[in-house]
């Protein structure tokens, strides 16, 4: 299989073979060209050349309903359900045929009853998406793919929404969908969880399978090296003595009653100090993140950085203030993709008499001279201020909001998700300027869904959920489970260490 | 066929999709003329004559560009912020009722006030006239397309009240139209002969300096932000809401400037027909400029021609003026293609 985008080939001659009651893990970085072979596989896109044969019978190429009947079944990463439905609905939506007077829910409840029991994916018929758990949403999404009669399942990096727990519960199911024969292609860049999980292994770089092998006797070390094609050291924290106190959040409480509300959060960073938040997804992480980097002001509660009540609401006030921002979204908030490189290093200090005269005439060329000291300092690999950032690569953009959120050397950096989504190299890098940060004495409040990531880098962790917050804990003083038990709400247990 | 998008645009293409797209409406137009039973180049002659073919010509088609420039420039600017500004006709017309108001009578200044007082007039009735319909979008979320499109017509019954009522003319023999611009605020003609008057160069300077707010000052940094990605903008400390009322203000007022020149540059009194339409036609102008304040003059003057051109046009062949219409209305649509073949490439294969 070989696919095309403009000059760059996504998919180099891959060919794979998956074999009947298999788990088949598709490991690579971002970029890799793990999701460009699903989606010519499943006929989102047609390849240039190559084909697919499903037992014995060529596929024709482009079609999802081909796919579909062919036995192909894809759970993807963003699910695909209308949260207005109910599971049932969901699950039978695009199989009655459009002629028909109205559906036959009977039959169709009995298969899905049948099926859940089956396979072990329990799920009330009648519930609307939107009262479901992500967790639940994705059985809904296998189901989905198993009432169409599927025989292969692609999981499109599966475990990113989930929580440890989730993730094995989820394993357990793909246990007993290979058990009744169904292939499974798990699509991840996690090693630990291909480890766990799959019976081979296929590991893709830079749009070629650079190795197939079997998970019996594969290696942590040896993966991530074939996977990012050199040997692979993620930076760790070394111990410093905690700072002075720089940023006090005291009983910070918004309004709402959704999981996204916050509930009497504290939390104190000292300088020399990355503390870490876990948490799943849409527990208060962003309306924390939001509060904290002045988008959002309507809070209770207080928060003091260097001595001194934070601004409300003012993103320009915060930062001159001393804060560092990396949002989660880089495309969506970090970066105006249709401006010029310079223009977005400005965005925040535009007013301030170094970038603009009066905070009306803007002075492009001292923006130009900054923008390429910064390209240069934090090793952007632009064609120079002027390039649209758009074009740009993940990696070079986060590295672009480094620049824009480091330089002013922030004694608070709030770093929200700021590896998600890049390759081994960008991660490393972002993440040693982080430890640089801390060595300065800065004070960085790390929000993160990835739990080694946390366990890597940071001093202390809490975990959110439900909109609270647990204290502060040294790193190492809870386990990755104890933690993926809080992250799913469980209260901790009364085991406080002595102070 | 494979439609992929383009790894990069470049300057040429971007700038030669209109070019491309005004082609291509003509060869569509010429289908329509043919079916009329002219013969094609006898009438695209006849029309390039009819809009530039002597200076009597030219002036006409730049007369009817002013208001052109001043509506297009008025949509590309709300247009660039994602503020989609479908009332610059109601605008204008509220821009010549303040010049009615203040400009027959009322105050009487030497013209070198009286000129720019009308102006800025027109500019602050046309922006006002805006605030209802973007404040209601920035606090209530009401969509601004719907508001401001039926604005238009509550202002033209307004107009329409107005000139057949308290501001009737008594020296117009019944006719409905308001009094008279004092002779202080007539804006003056350029040339001997011709109806070229001063809003030609009022037009092309609020061009260059929108064109000059985009490019170099804060405002428009802040109005392209928000346009482009408004919560980026929000992220780096834009207050979008504010950034989008002053767009709407700005853009308002353009409009509103344009119903200043047309009733004190052009006809000398306020008519319920001083604009066929030039509020509507601005968004074909501003769509063929891509929303650059520059290229918005050529733009104007292109689609003036055509109206100028058609007209005569029709009187010399037996072609309605409404190819013209439809000339505007295909251009554009060929415009909207060509900007999106210029950012990708179709491929054609199995």
């Amino acid at each position: 299989m070989t696919k095309r985008f403009g000059t760059l080939t996504a998919n180099d001659a891959i060919s794979l073979t998956l074999q009947k009651g298999e788990v088949l893990a598709l490991l690579g970085e971002n970029g890799a060209g793990k999701t460009t072979l699903m989606n010519i596989l499943f006929g989102h896109y047609q390849a240039d050349e190559g084909s697919i044969l499903v037992d014995g019978e060529t596929l024709s190429p482009g079609s999802t309903q081909a796919a579909i009947e062919a036995g192909i079944g894809m759970v993807h990463q963003h699910f695909t359900l209308a949260d207005n439905l109910t599971v049932l609905e969901n699950i039978t939506l695009g199989t009655e045929s459009l002629w028909s007077w109205r559906q036959d829910q009977a039959a169709a409840r009995i298969k899905l009853k049948t099926m859940s029991e089956d396979y072990g994916l329990l799920v009330d018929p009648d519930a609307l998406i939107s009262s479901l758990t992500v967790g639940e949403r994705q059985r809904v999404e296998i189901l989905k793919a198993l009432y169409r009669d599927a025989r292969v399942l692609i999981l499109d990096e599966p475990t990113a929404v989930l929580t440890p727990q989730e993730s094995e519960r989820l394993f357990a199911t793909l246990k007993s969908v290979t058990d009744k024969g169904l292939a499974v292609i798990f699509i991840s860049h996690k090693l630990h969880e291909i480890l766990a999980v799959s019976n081979r292994i296929a590991v893709l770089r830079r749009g070629a399978i650079v190795s197939t092998l079997n998970t019996n006797g594969a290696k942590r070390e040896q993966l991530a090296e074939l996977m990012v094609g050199r040997v692979v050291t993620r930076p760790k924290i070394t111990p410093l003595p905690q700072g002075k106190p720089i940023i006090g959040i005291n009983n910070v409480t918004t309004k709402g009653s959704g999981a996204t509300a916050l509930r009497g959060i504290d939390l104190t960073l000292h300088a020399h100090e990355i503390v870490g938040i876990a948490g799943v997804a849409g527990n208060g992480q962003s309306t924390l993140a939001d509060i904290l980097s002045g988008i959002q002001s309507t809070f209770t509660g207080e928060i003091e950085l260097n001595g001194a009540p934070l601004t409300r609401g003012k993103p320009r006030a915060i930062v001159a203030a001393g804060v560092g921002r990396i949002p989660e979204d880089r495309h969506a908030r970090g970066m105006v993709g249709e401006m010029e490189i310079w223009e977005n290093l400005i965005s925040e200090d535009i007013r301030s008499p170094e970038i603009s005269r009066a905070g009306f005439l803007i002075s492009s060329k001292n923006a130009k001279v900054r923008a390429e000291r910064q390209i240069e300092e934090f090793d952007v690999r632009c064609k120079g201020p002027e390039a649209e950032t758009k074009l740009l690569s993940g990696g070079n953009m986060q590295k672009l909001i480094l620049a824009r959120a480091l330089s002013q050397n922030p004694s608070f950096i709030l770093a929200n998700q700021p590896v998600r989504g890049l390759d081994e190299g960008a991660i490393a890098y972002v993440q040693e300027q982080l430890l640089d940060a801390r060595k300065r004495g800065a004070a960085i409040l790390l929000i993160s869904e990835d739990l080694d990531e946390l366990m890597a880098l940071t001093d202390r962790i809490a975990v959110i959920s439900h909109g609270e917050l647990s204290s502060a804990l040294p790193t190492g003083d809870r386990s990755i489970a104890e933690i993926g038990l809080m992250m799913a709400g469980q209260q901790e247990q009364e085991r406080r260490p002595a102070a | 066929m494979i439609i992929e998008p383009r790894e990069s645009v470049s300057l040429l293409r971007a700038s030669l999709a209109p070019v491309w797209a005004i082609l291509a409406s003509l060869i569509i137009c010429a289908v329509l003329i043919a079916w009329a039973g002219a013969s094609i180049p006898t009438a695209y002659m006849l029309l390039f004559k009819g809009a530039f073919g002597s200076s009597f010509a030219i002036k006409e088609t730049l007369t009817r560009s002013i208001p052109l420039i001043f509506t297009g420039l008025a949509v590309s600017v709300a247009f660039r912020a994602k503020f989609y500004n479908i009332g610059a006709e109601g605008q204008l017309y509220a821009g010549a009722l303040a010049a009615t108001f203040f400009g027959t009578g009322l105050i009487t200044l030497p013209p070198y006030l009286m000129i720019p007082f009308l102006i800025l007039m027109g500019a602050l009735a046309g922006g006002a006239l805006l605030l209802v319909p973007v404040l209601l979008k920035t606090h209530l979320k009401v969509d601004e397309v719907v508001t401001t499109l039926l604005l238009n017509f509550i202002v033209l019954l307004v107009v329409s009240y107005l000139i057949e009522g308290p501001w009737k003319d008594p020296m117009s023999l019944g006719w409905p139209q308001a009094a008279s611009i004092i002779d202080e605020g007539v804006l003056p003609t350029l040339l001997a002969k011709g109806r070229l008057h001063f809003g030609f160069i009022v037009a092309i300077v609020m061009a260059l300096l929108v064109w000059l707010m985009m490019r170099y000052t804060v405002q428009g940094y802040e109005i392209r932000s928000v346009g482009y990605n408004a919560r980026a903008a929000e992220f780096s400390g834009i207050n979008v809401n504010k950034t989008v009322v002053m767009t709407a203000m700005i853009s308002g007022g353009l409009a509103g400037i344009a119903g200043v020149s047309e009733t004190a540059g052009l006809k000398g009194y306020l008519t319920l027909d001083l604009s066929p339409g030039f509020g509507y036609t601005g968004i074909a102008v501003a769509m063929l400029a891509q929303l650059n304040p520059l290229a918005v003059i050529p733009a104007a003057i292109f689609l003036s021609a055509v109206y100028v051109g058609s007209d005569a046009m029709s009187r010399a062949v037996n072609i309605p003026t409404y190819i013209a219409d439809v000339l505007v209305g295909v251009s554009v649509l060929a415009v909207l293609c060509s900007v999106m073949f210029s950012q990708y490439k179709v491929r054609w294969k199995a």
